[in-house]
């Protein structure tokens, strides 16, 4: 007679392969349901579990819906004024060079208020990594235009679409830093389904890789949904983000690492 | 005939019902439920023996509330 299966014999520990990292705290994630903060977080999590870099890490947090990215991720974490995670990340490596520095910030953190500190330190080449989660608009504060909103976009302070002779046009901020000699892996992924996100985890490995191997800035954007401020579902957002923050940030490497 | 049987276990009172993992799941597995959890979500649940431990569902859920489990099947196991 063969051994029945039943699912106490399948659901234990020997059989497990899959299961939320342990650097990740226990806390439950303050996003909104079906936010994908929530998964960009966890992948960095895995890398760094993977990598063995728990202890040596320290991330900067940024100013938007994950501030409280500190809560949640089990690192040494600062949390820095507005835009201004580039420039305190500047500082952490370059007086703990061993250390695996990153930021992890919003487009209205890193592309409106932050611009200029992330250009620079994208051109002064610091030797750190930039994780930049793109969801089109200012989450946190309820869902305004940001430089990176669509054209025609409804948002609250563009409530009859981002008219783009008077407001102008979405910032292409990833495609901008590539130009510049100091960036050495540019990507931009996004992690609404499976296989994206083991392609988003491969780059995150692949930038983290960059930075222990001293090769300059690396910076994975991730296109993400932000369903609360684009007024839909979690699905819903998910399709809408295919069918139309895509073609205007289309998914895939900009620049990649020498070898 | 298939060679891999999976589980999931989901912490249900850790689901925020955003659904992202019903659609990913090939093998219809994953429904919400009609009950609300504390914080008032409907949440995910595994509602037949199809699962084949592919881990899409873990993959995409924001809040990481899922884990699969995997055993491989000896062939005479399959009834
Ligand atoms: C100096 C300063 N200016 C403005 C604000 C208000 N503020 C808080 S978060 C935010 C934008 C956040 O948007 P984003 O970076 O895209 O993050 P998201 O919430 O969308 O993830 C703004 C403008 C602030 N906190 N500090
Ligand atoms: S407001 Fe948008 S970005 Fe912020 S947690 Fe909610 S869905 Fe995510
Ligand atoms: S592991 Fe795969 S087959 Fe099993 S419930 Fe999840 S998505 Fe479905
Ligand atoms: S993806 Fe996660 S949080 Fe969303 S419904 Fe499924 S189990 Fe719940
Ligand atoms: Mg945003």
């Amino acid at each position: 007679m063969e051994e029945e299966l039943t699912r106490e014999s399948i659901c234990q520990q020997e059989n497990l392969v899959y299961s939320r990292t342990p650097l990740m705290t226990p806390k439950a994630l303050s996003y909104c349901p079906g936010c994908g903060h929530g998964t960009a977080h966890r992948l960095i999590m895995e890398v760094i579990e993977e990598m063995n870099l728990q202890s040596q890490t320290i991330g900067v947090a940024p100013v938007g819906c994950s501030v409280l990215a500190y809560d949640f991720l089990d690192i040494d974490m600062q949390q820095a004024a507005h835009g201004r995670a580039p420039a305190v990340a500047t500082g952490i490596k370059r007086l703990l060079p061993d250390k695996f520095v990153f930021t992890y910030q919003g487009d209205g953190d890193l592309a409106a208020i932050g611009t200029g500190e992330t250009i620079h330190a994208c051109n002064r080449g610091e030797n750190i990594c930039i994780f930049f989660v793109n969801n089109g608009i200012y989450g946190m504060t309820g869902g305004q235009m940001a430089p990176t909103t669509l054209p025609n976009m409804k948002t609250a302070t563009s409530p009859y679409g981002r008219d783009v002779v008077s407001m102008g046009y979405p910032l292409k901020i990833t495609e901008m830093i590539a130009m510049l000699p100091g960036t050495c892996f540019v990507t931009r992924q996004s992690v609404h389904t499976p296989a994206n996100v083991r392609k988003t985890k491969k780059a995150i490995q692949k930038a983290v890789q960059c930075q222990l191997d001293k090769k300059g800035l690396s910076f994975v954007e991730i296109v993400s949904n932000c369903n609360s401020g684009w007024k839909m579902t979690p699905l819903e957002s998910n399709k809408w983000m295919e069918e139309n923050m895509f073609p205007v940030f289309p998914l895939g490497d900009i620049k990649v690492p020498k070898p | 005939m298939a060679k891999v049987k999976g589980e999931i276990v989901i912490n249900s009172e850790r689901c925020k019902g955003c659904e992202l993992c019903v659609p990913v799941c090939q093998q219809q597995t994953i429904a919400m439920s009609d009950k609300l959890n504390s914080k008032g979500y409907h949440y995910a649940m595994s509602i037949n023996d199809e699962c084949n431990g592919c881990i899409n569902c873990a993959l995409v859920c924001p809040d990481g509330v899922i884990s699969v489990y995997r055993v491989k099947l000896k062939d005479a196991a399959v009834a």
